[in-house]
This record gives C-alpha cells, sequence and structure tokens, in this order.
C-alpha cells in the first residue's frame, strides 16, 4: 500500500462518518418503530412495543410484503435472463448497433419514472393485458436489465473467449460450453447484478404505481399508509423488519461474491490485463 | 474459477439438442438473433414505441373549451413552456439540484469507495459492502419521510443546533438537495468503489516508484482511471434527481419537473403539456447518457 | 459484396425499425383517445333506456367488483380486523372486492380512463371530468334502496348531477376549516383574512391545501372581500375572476411556509411546529388533540369549501350489477357509520347516525346541521361552459392547473 499512515486514518475518520450520515435516518426509523405516540413529533414521547403488534395483526402488510418478494424474485429472474442474453450477444459478435445496444438498456432506469411508467402504462393499455403480478414483474425487469447486462457485459469482455473456442474444440456443444465454461465466470458477476436488482425492484414506487392492479406491492402499501396517521408508526416497524430481514441474503451474496472479488484485486483472474 | 472444469460425460454424436446446437453453431448470425430477440423485441418495440406514442402527445393540444385532447399537430405546448417563465425556473432547478446532487455524492463516495477498495483488510471490505447495500432495502419512503423528522422545526437537527445558537435549513431547495444526495449515495458508491478496484496496485506502486508523492498520484493516476467510474454513478444520481416527484413533495413545497408532468396528467387531462414538458428530462438524459459513453462510463456500471 | 451487402441491411433495418416506430405512433395515438367515446357508445345501445347506459334492473351478481377508492374508504380487516365492512358485502352479494388505492385525483382519473375497473369514488374535483369524458355512466337512483335515506343536502348536488341526471351516490362529506395552533396564534381567528394578509405576522407558516381545487377558495373570500367582481360559485370564474384570484393566490405565496396534500404532512407540520395556522380537514384537528398538540379548527364566516366524494359506476364496467350493490352497500346506515367513523367525515346516510361507535361523532362533524353546511361550497371540476348565461367563458381545470403551476413557482 502507498498510502502514508496519516492518510489512512484520514480514509477511516472519512468512512466512519460516511456511514454515520447513511445510518442516521435508518436509526431514527427504528427509534420511531417503539414510538409510543402515533405523530412524527421529536423527541419522541416514550417507548411502547404497541406497534409491532398492530403490524402483526395487519394482514395487508403481509400480503404486500409477499407479492412485492414475488414480484421482485421474477423480475430479477427475468432479467437475469434477458441481461444476460443481450450481453452475450454484445460481448462476442459483432454486428449492426451494438453500441446502441448498451444505450438502449440504460434507458428505462435514466429516463423518470413517470415517463417509463406512463409507457409501460399505455404498452398494456393498448394490448389489453390486465395490469395484475405479470404487468408488474415485466415493467421491473424492463429496467432492472441494466444493472444485470452491465455486470456480466463487463466480466465477459475481462474473460477470454479463447476459453470458449478451446472447449468447442475439445467437442462440447453450445450448451454446454455456456453451462461448463462460460456461466461459472459469469456467477458472481450474476449474482451481484442478481442482488442490485432485487433491492431496485423491491423498492421501486413510480413505476409500479402505474403497472399494478389492485396487487399492492410493499412500496405501495406504504405509500397508501403513511398518507394515514393511524398507520404511520406501523410503517416504521414494518421498514425496520425488512431491513433487519435483508441482511441475510446480502451478506449471503457478498461471501459467495467476494471469492472470486479478493482476486481481481490482484488483477489475476481471467488473464492478465 | 480459473481451473478447466471437468466434462464427466462424453458428448453424445445423436440427440436433438445436438443437433440443434451444431445447427446453431454454423449459423452464429441465428443465434445472435436469437439471443437479441427477446431483449431487444421487447425494449424497442414495447418500451420505445410507448415512448414514441407518449412523445407524439407532447404535439397535440387540449381544447380549453371541450376539455378534449385534439390530434393536431402543432407545437403550441412547445411556446407556452418556453413563454411561461415558471417552467424553465422549474426546469433549471431541477436540472441545477441535480447536478449539486451528483457533486455532492460524488465528493462523498470517494473516500469510503478508496478505503473500501484500497486500504480495507476483505474481512472489512466485505462488511463494508453490505452496510452499503443495507440502506437500498430500507424503503425509500420511510428514508424521506425520517428526514423530515430531521429537518421540521422541532426535529432533531434543530434540537442538535440549539446550543450552538444555529438553525438548520428546514424544508425547500436545501432539504430537497440533502435528501437526494442521502438516498442515491449507495448508488455512487458501488460503481467508484468496483472502478478502483479494478486499478492494479502495481500501477499505484510504480508510480510512487517512479517518485511521485501520494498527491501527485493520486491527481495525475487514480482520478484520471476511476473518473469513467464516477460518470457511470452519476447517471444513477442524476436520472433519479431528475425524475423524481416524490421527495419535493414531502421536504419542500418547490415544483419539480416530475411535479408539473405528474399533475396535468389526471384531472386536467393535459397530457400535451405533460409530454411536453416530460421530453426536457429525456433531452437531457439522452444528451447526458451520450456524453458518459464517451467518458468510458458503460464499461464501469 | 459483402459490403454492400452490409450497408443495405443497416439501411433496411433502420428504415424497418422508424416505420415500425411511427406505425405506433399512429396507430397507438388515434387509439388511446377513440377509446373513452367507443366506450360510452356501447353502453347507450346496450341498455336502451334514456337516459343512455343506465342500468334497468339489478341482475344477478358478477362474482367481482373492482373499485378504485381513496385509503381507508374500503376497508376489509386486512388493516385492523376490527375495522371491515367488505367481508359482510362480499358474503352476502357474492361480489368480491378488489381495491386500488388511488392516491390523488389526478391518478383515480387516469385509472378511470383505462377501463379496467368497475367503480371509484371520486372526489368533487374530479367527478364532472369523468362525467364530461364518458368514463362514468348515469346511475339509476330507483335501483339503490338505501338513497331515500340520505340527508337533503348531498341529494343532486353540481358536483355529481348533471342537467338532472344522477352520476353516483354520495360517500359523505366534509368541510376545508381554518386551524391554528392556540398557543401561537391570538387573538383567535374567525376569518380567512388571518391567511390571506401578506403582511401577516406568522408569515413563513402558513399553510395551504396543495392542489388547482384551492383557487377555489382564493375565491370565497373575494365573494366577501370583493363583491363586485360578482362571483357566484367560486367554482366558475371568467376570465376577471380568475385573474383576481391568482393574484391574492401569488401574494399568499409570500407567507406560505408549506402547502400540504396528504394529512400525515400536515399532522407532522402542525406538531412540528413548521404550519400555525391554515386550511384543515376535521380529523386532522381531532388527531392533533389526542396528540395533545393545542390546536382548534373553526369554520371562518366568509364560509369555506368542502368536498364530498361520490361513488360512480363506469360506462365500461364488467360487474355492474356488483358495483350497483356496492353503491347501496357503502350508504346503507351500518356500512356507512363504520366507513365515514373511520376516515373521520360526515356520513351520508341520515340513518348512519346512531349506529357510530363514538355517539358524539356526527355531532363533531356536524352531519345533520345543514345550517352548517349551507356555508360550503363543494368541490367541483370547474369547466369551461359557465352553466349560467356568460355561456363558456370560464376557465377549465386544465387552466387552474397551468395558474397553479405558476402560483406555486
Amino acid at each position: 500500500m502507498i498510502e502514508s499512515p496519516l492518510a489512512r486514518w484520514l480514509l477511516r475518520g472519512a468512512t466512519a462518518l460516511t456511514l454515520t450520515f447513511i445510518y442516521l435516518p435508518l436509526a431514527l426509523i427504528c427509534l420511531y418503530a417503539f414510538n409510543s405516540g402515533r405523530s412524527l413529533a421529536w423527541p419522541i414521547p416514550g417507548l411502547s412495543l404497541r406497534w409491532f403488534g398492530r403490524a402483526f395483526e395487519n394482514t395487508g402488510v403481509r400480503d404486500a410484503l409477499w407479492m412485492t418478494t414475488k414480484a421482485a424474485a421474477l423480475a430479477t429472474l427475468l432479467a437475469l435472463v434477458l441481461g444476460t442474453l443481450a450481453s452475450l450477444a454484445v460481448a462476442r459478435y459483432r454486428f449492426f448497433g451494438r453500441e446502441t445496444i448498451s444505450f438502449l438498456v440504460i434507458l428505462p432506469i435514466a429516463l423518470p419514472g413517470i415517463v417509463t411508467g406512463m409507457a409501460l402504462n399505455a404498452t398494456y393499455n393498448t394490448t389489453g393485458i390486465d395490469l395484475g403480478l405479470f404487468t408488474i414483474v415485466v415493467g421491473h425487469a424492463t429496467f432492472c436489465i441494466v444493472v444485470v447486462y452491465n455486470n456480466v457485459v463487463a466480466r465477459l469482455r475481462r474473460t477470454q473467449q479463447s476459453l470458449e473456442e478451446a472447449s468447442a474444440d475439445l467437442g462440447a456443444d453450445t450448451w454446454q460450453t455456456f453451462r461448463l465454461v462460460t456461466f461459472p465466470q459469469l456467477r458472481s458477476a450474476l449474482l451481484a447484478g442478481a442482488l442490485l436488482a432485487f433491492a431496485l425492484s423491491f423498492d421501486e414506487v413510480i413505476v409500479t404505481t402505474f403497472t399494478a392492479g389492485s396487487d399492492q406491492t410493499l412500496p405501495i402499501w406504504i405509500l397508501a399508509n403513511l398518507s394515514r396517521p393511524n398507520q404511520l408508526p406501523i410503517v416504521n416497524v414494518v421498514a425496520v423488519f425488512v431491513i433487519l430481514l435483508s441482511t441475510i441474503p446480502v451478506y449471503v451474496a457478498s461471501r459467495l461474491a467476494g471469492e472470486s472479488a479478493g482476486n481481481r484485486a490482484t488483477g489475476v483472474a481471467g488473464g492478465a490485463r | 474459477m480459473t481451473s478447466v472444469p471437468e466434462v464427466t460425460e462424453a458428448p453424445s454424436r445423436e440427440g436433438a439438442g445436438r443437433r440443434l446446437s451444431s445447427f446453431l453453431h454454423r449459423h452464429p448470425r441465428l443465434r445472435l438473433s436469437l439471443l437479441l430477440s427477446g431483449p431487444v423485441g421487447w425494449l424497442v418495440i414495447a418500451y420505445l414505441g410507448s415512448l414514441a406514442v407518449l412523445l407524439v402527445a407532447a404535439f397535440w393540444r387540449l381544447d380549453p373549451f371541450t376539455s378534449e385532447i385534439v390530434h393536431e399537430y402543432g407545437i403550441d405546448n412547445f411556446r407556452t413552456l418556453w413563454e411561461r417563465d415558471v417552467y424553465r425556473t422549474i426546469a433549471f432547478r431541477t436540472i441545477g439540484i441535480a447536478a449539486a446532487v451528483t457533486i455532492t455524492d460524488a465528493l462523498l463516495a470517494f473516500p469510503i469507495a478508496y478505503y473500501m477498495a484500497k486500504v480495507a483488510s476483505r474481512r472489512t471490505r466485505r462488511i463494508l459492502v453490505v452496510a452499503i447495500l443495507m440502506p437500498l432495502w430500507a424503503s425509500y419512503l420511510v428514508k424521506v419521510y425520517a428526514w423530515r423528522i430531521i429537518l421540521q422545526e422541532n426535529g432533531v437537527l434543530n434540537w442538535a443546533l440549539d446550543p450552538i445558537g444555529l438553525t438548520g435549513p428546514g424544508f425547500g431547495n436545501v432539504a430537497t438537495w440533502l435528501v437526494f444526495s442521502y438516498l442515491w449515495l449507495p448508488f455512487m458508491i458501488l460503481p467508484i468503489y468496483a472502478g478502483l478496484e479494478r486499478i492494479p496496485d502495481s500501477l499505484l506502486e510504480a508510480s510512487s516508484d517512479l517518485g511521485g508523492r501520494a498527491g501527485r498520484t493520486f491527481l495525475r493516476v487514480v482520478l484520471p482511471l476511476a473518473f469513467p467510474a464516477v460518470v457511470a454513478g452519476s447517471i444513477f444520481t442524476f436520472s433519479l434527481t431528475l425524475g423524481d416527484y416524490i421527495t419535493p413533495q414531502i421536504v419542500s413545497s418547490t415544483q419539480f419537473i416530475g411535479n408539473v408532468v405528474y399533475i396535468n396528467v389526471g384531472v386536467a387531462n393535459n397530457l400535451p403539456l405533460a409530454a411536453a414538458f416530460a421530453t426536457v428530462p429525456i433531452a437531457v438524459m439522452v444528451l447526458y447518457l451520450l456524453g458518459a459513453r464517451r467518458a468510458g462510463a458503460f464499461d464501469e456500471l | 459484396m459483402k459490403q454492400r451487402n452490409r450497408r443495405f441491411a443497416r439501411w433496411a433495418v433502420t428504415a424497418l425499425v422508424i416505420g415500425v416506430l411511427s406505425m405506433l405512433a399512429a396507430g397507438c395515438g388515434g387509439d388511446d383517445e377513440s377509446e373513452a367515446d367507443g366506450g360510452a357508445a356501447t353502453t347507450a345501445v346496450e341498455s336502451g333506456g334514456a337516459p343512455e347506459g343506465m342500468l334497468d334492473a339489478i341482475g344477478e351478481g358478477e362474482g367481482e367488483v373492482n373499485l378504485i377508492a381513496w385509503a381507508g374508504y374500503v376497508e376489509d380487516g386486512s388493516t385492523d380486523p376490527k375495522v371491515d365492512w367488505v367481508t359482510d358485502f362480499e358474503t352476502e352479494s357474492g361480489c368480491q372486492v378488489n381495491v386500488k388505492l388511488g392516491n390523488t385525483s389526478d391518478e383515480m382519473v387516469t385509472l378511470m380512463r383505462t377501463g379496467q375497473y368497475d367503480g371509484v369514488s371520486a372526489s368533487g374535483d374530479a367527478s364532472l371530468r369523468l362525467v364530461a369524458a364518458g368514463d362514468v355512466a348515469p346511475v339509476n337512483m330507483d335501483l339503490i334502496e338505501n338513497y331515500e335515506a340520505v340527508f337533503e343536502g348531498l341529494k343532486d348536488q353540481p358536483h355529481n348531477t348533471v342537467d338532472d341526471v344522477n352520476y353516483g351516490v354520495p360517500h359523505g362529506r366534509g368541510a376545508n376549516l381554518l386551524q391554528y395552533r392556540t398557543d401561537v396564534v391570538d387573538p383567535a381567528p374567525d376569518s380567512w383574512s388571518v391567511v390571506w394578509d401578506e403582511n401577516s405576522p406568522y408569515k413563513g407558516k402558513v399553510t395551504a391545501y396543495d392542489s388547482p381545487i384551492y383557487i377555489a377558495d382564493a375565491a370565497v373570500y373575494l365573494m366577501a372581500t370583493q363583491p363586485d367582481l360578482g362571483i357566484e360559485d367560486p367554482y366558475e370564474l371568467d376570465e376577471e375572476q380568475f385573474a383576481a384570484a391568482v393574484e391574492l393566490l401569488k401574494g399568499q405565496r409570500a407567507v406560505i411556509g408549506e402547502y400540504w396534500s396528504d394529512y400525515t404532512k400536515q399532522i407532522a407540520a402542525f406538531t412540528g411546529g413548521d404550519s400555525v395556522v391554515g386550511t384543515t380537514w376535521q380529523v386532522i384537528t381531532n388527531v392533533l388533540e389526542s396528540e395533545k398538540v393545542p390546536v382548534a379548527s373553526v369554520l371562518p364566516k366568509e364560509g369555506s369549501t368542502g368536498w364530498s366524494d361520490t361513488w360512480m359506476i363506469s360506462s365500461e364496467a364488467e360487474n355492474p350489477n356488483c358495483m350497483y350493490m356496492w353503491m347501496n352497500h357503502i350508504i346503507s346506515p351500518k356500512a356507512n357509520a363504520a366507513a365515514t367513523e373511520y376516515f373521520g367525515e360526515a356520513p351520508s346516510s341520515s340513518e348512519a347516525c346512531g349506529l357510530t361507535s363514538n355517539p358524539d361523532h356526527c355531532e363533531i362533524f356536524h352531519a345533520d346541521d345543514e345550517e352548517y353546511f349551507s356555508k360550503i361550497y363543494y368541490w367541483k371540476t370547474p369547466q369551461a361552459d359557465c352553466g349560467d348565461d356568460r355561456g363558456a367563458v370560464c376557465k377549465d381545470y386544465s387552466e387552474w392547473t397551468q395558474a397553479w403551476t405558476e402560483i406555486k413557482g
């Protein structure tokens, strides 16, 4: 490492400050989940566990949580498939319009959510598809493709095509080559992309408003309940629950991805640059 | 990861699957179109198609007497947007805050990303990655309301600053800038971290071997190499701020482009004006993306 | 040879993409607009009775009904097991209730336009827009038994009745009141002047409702302070009247701390001290009082605007029988009492008052006080046709929206 000890301490300090900045509002949310009062007054009048009980009784939030998990999982799956297909095409072939694919894929997430939402809503109306889980999943997949696509393309660019050609020379067919040679190298990139896609889909509200029928995803449930003061503290409870629950998959995924990430820094994996 | 995987079974020469894959192997173009047909088909036909329909509506106009949309083509809406100052103010405000948020996030993200990429141990790095990703799972709306508690008149910030005799910014443009910077920070940290990680340590060591001190190495080696990653992260912070209308409503009374678009689609039935105003962020983002591509950001996402 | 083929292929693909996009644009654009008219026309042909689109008799339930509603209007126990006026309806009628929550009137209108829902609980600012666009059908009041018990003051109101044709049943009603922090605002106000005064001592802490419909509140104030403008209906403003209202609002902008659109925001504002005086709903005052925040609210002497939501049936409803059954159910005394008490508004059914769990509910909300409500101008969608001898010179809602954008800045 070339950094002086002073620089390293400064960096540690900056990191600590940034983390405090990031976690202060989250700590506040946790605190308000135990608020004995109903409003957003500061400081809180007292502590109480009653909102946890109320949240548990609320079947609406349970359904919303389940709906969101389903939608996010399916959307991530769809994004994985479509993103991998597109990135394989872009990284391994040359064709007319190759550069525009990267551009095209990023549009749904780069354009304002209200525009994407209105456009998708118009598509569904014109084609007569009923709004429901399917439309939510497809809508989310549309803007999640880019996170998978970018991770996989970056990884494909770093892996050598010669490995795949060698595999073919040795007698493996296309599917075997993909399964045994390409896919293992992509695994951590796919995992990283899937994680980010899942998080994006889980918390998305603007596009979902336009593509959901009477199904409520968690963000829509929260939006509806934030404007009802009786329900506000329950929303805090739910938020805390979701954060705590999310540590598990995130940690597991980072462990799985971390094994290859460790190699990257020294520039060894996939052949030297 | 890099070892040659074992092929445990000898591939059979016959079988439909085998024949199909041989066929595909001989016809790369067919393989290509099969790969692309799904994603591109959906994106171009469904997404771009409806976007085109939406934008075409920008050229129609609303007849205020019948309250119906007239399918006559004209640039009345664009003229309205240009002539009435308020729309220009709103557009500049939105773009300005988006730019401010991007710069703030870049400055905030760099130290922590550098620490994670170059200084932290493997275990710390893993913990930090989890720590950065966790806030993404807390609901967007709940986080914004938490900021409301912080920024309100009798809120946390004023309560903390009171002993020193200062007051917080309250609600308004400053509040939206703060909240947006907070919300999109993880989106900036991750690409910069990934970009910095890709810089081999050997390069930095070589630079110091050649006589460069830490500051110089940073400016001449690290920064240029990390710049595409910063631009990649900025795509998210810029676009997400540009299109948002929920946060401005909660922590301010100012209007963003999204608010105006939203308010005109609905009871006002003024889809033409809404679509016309929506072309502003679309145009801005397209230009930004073209610039970002030039800067090499698309390789760093 | 290959080079030429490739270049040709390139042009062909580009041309194809552009062609497809423009065809979609031309075709789809036309479709969207003709959908609404098509819907109304077919319903007219189907029913055969006059006025067009009305049901003649309620038939068998179709098995489900799809509603768009405000949060808290259609509760089936999933929010709170004790809050439920839907499950017994579902059991009795056999109609499964599916609800899509709308957060704003704009959202509800956009959703209704898709034609995928059977009914909506439309606020007054949206109801006439839905009627004018043909998105909703007239309602045959003879088929709704519980309509008789509705308060007279809520029947045949201009916001849901056009040319003596009813377009829905009223859910309840409420007034926009003037709320103030009793520990900050002194003396206790009885007039709207405290929020319109550009030199207000409460500068930076005044609040107002964030919607173009708030322009009507300015008009109500002008009715008292500038009677020579001749404003009779705060929703029917011609050029001169409208300009005066906008002028007043632009002046108010300087003293406004923040505008509120959802009542959590207002509760937070009054609790946190960011707002000390402004427009409110009775339910907000109740919540604040229960949280021990020192506030009071009053109906000022100039009168005020108010709102009454109407359950309207879609002109393209797939389940019209279930929708009629729902409309009848929601204004039945028991359901209406439960729903309006939960939300915090006055019930529409005169028989609901004895059935609320809080015996003072009707008194707090002035449910049967017609004198109180005679000073209230219910929200109504502003339209170009003034409805009187001025003709079609009034400002319609799209112009209200544009003016509102300019006022907020």
